[in-house]
């Protein structure tokens, strides 16, 4: 998908360019050309400037990402994430009723979503992944979604962040003068979409085509096709 | 008794912010609260971490370590988008697709810039981040455009990307409402960006 976009978005410009180069001029005398080769060298140049850009950008950004995941790994090292995980549980208990509250899967899942809201990024992946595979050991149908999991991958998608870091760096990097002024944007931005997730999820496990029974079907079809 | 404690500090929080609501304008608040977030999270854990016991200044390093790969690794990324993007915009393509979506960009308040990023979010984050990047630098990270794009990022995910990595790792094949929900949620996230920026830095 993304490789597509990429060589369009090329193809339209020099395209673009191209035909901007013939000069089509309308004027009540007529539609004549002024040829120039000014557009496809103004391509050119932006395209030079903007990947000196784009490594400046990022060197730009070492610092701050360096401080940041320096602080979360004292968070991770002193257990504050499992102290916000235990403030999160009464909350999670409603929004995944599937899920025995004992279960190790609750404990993945809050662990995972407080990673998340930190901005740990990458490091809340695997968390992500643990807490799939716990929700997984109380899946009936293996390959079919529970509403759990299903619920679970709204709210990571639209999940509230408090530290957006890497938007902070790369702010920092180009020069502002308040790089963490987005901050209570996102906060509520998020508290929005997550609310959004969970209604969404919960309101349309209950529609009829969303219902398991009709996967089980498709699902045993697919496997005959396959053998 | 503990848990009265916990309720007690919470309704007094819940009163603070009401009232300052009352004596400084929202924005004022949202500001405020922008400002104080980090120096209260450099403060704060560090003091945590020391009560558990853990050595700070090396756990420190430690993971500051990381911040050089991360820069690094999305280097390439940010020139292959870069190139596109920057060719795109000079030779005058933006401009057109601009006009062509302002019809309904406009009718939410959403600058034509800020098309292309909210397409590419569900796609690619390294794309989006690339694209957010480019918008920051050409139109200034305090200009509206630059703080616009910065809560949009903040505030989506690379869905699809999350979709496959999850629900491929425990073999799920049939993901039920888990892509309308997420989806509808980022498109919840883009118009609240919207709305909120407007709200907060007009």
């Amino acid at each position: 998908m993304i490789n597509i976009i990429w060589l369009a978005m090329i193809v339209i410009a020099v395209g673009v360019a191209g035909i901007r180069c013939l000069g089509i001029t309308i004027s009540p005398l007529g539609i004549y050309l002024v040829p120039s080769f000014e557009p496809l060298s103004q391509l050119t140049n932006g395209v030079f400037e903007y990947s000196k850009f784009a490594v400046e950008l990022a060197i730009g950004l070492v610092g701050l990402m360096a401080l940041w995941l320096g602080i979360m790994k004292i968070a991770e090292k002193s257990g504050l994430i499992t102290v916000i995980a235990r403030g999160l549980r009464p909350v999670m208990v409603k929004l995944f009723p599937e899920i025995p509250p004992e279960d190790p899967a609750m404990g993945s899942i809050i662990m995972a979503l407080s990673a998340t809201m930190l901005g740990l990024g990458n490091a809340s992946t695997p968390l992500g992944l643990k807490a799939f595979q716990d929700m997984q050991k109380l899946n009936k149908h293996k390959n079919i979604a529970t509403n759990a999991q299903c619920t679970y991958m709204a709210m990571s998608t639209s999940s509230v962040t408090i530290i957006p870091a890497t938007i902070i760096g790369i702010r920092s990097a180009a020069g502002s003068d308040n790089p963490t002024d987005i901050i209570a944007p996102v906060i509520i931005a998020t508290v929005i979409s997550t609310t959004v997730a969970v209604v969404m999820s919960k309101f349309l496990q209950r529609l009829p085509r969303y219902q398991v029974e009709n996967f089980i079907e498709q699902d045993e079809e697919n496997n005959n096709e396959k053998s | 008794m503990k848990n009265l404690k916990k309720k007690i500090i919470f309704l007094i929080v819940l009163a603070m912010l009401f009232v300052s609501f009352f004596i400084f304008s929202f924005t004022e608040v949202m500001m405020a609260i922008s400002v104080i977030a980090i120096p209260m999270i450099i403060v704060i854990i560090p003091i945590y971490g020391h009560a558990k016991g853990v050595k700070v200044y090396e756990v420190f390093t430690d993971g500051a370590k990381e911040g050089f790969q991360v820069a690094l690794r999305i280097i390439p990324f940010l020139v292959a988008i870069f190139l596109a993007i920057s060719a795109f915009r000079s030779s005058g393509a933006m401009d057109i697709l601009t006009w062509i979506l302002s019809p309904i960009t406009n009718s939410i308040g959403m600058p034509g810039e800020v098309v292309p990023m909210a397409l590419m979010r569900p796609l690619s984050g390294s794309g989006a981040l690339g694209i957010m990047a480019e918008l920051i630098t050409t139109h200034g990270p305090d200009s509206f455009i630059g703080r616009l794009v910065s809560v949009m990022m903040g505030s989506t995910e690379t869905t699809f990307y999350i979709l496959a990595v999850y629900f491929g790792s425990i073999n799920v094949r049939q993901t039920r409402h888990a892509l309308p929900a997420a989806l509808t949620a980022d498109l919840a996230g883009m118009i609240a960006s919207v709305v909120v920026c407007h709200a907060i830095f007009g």
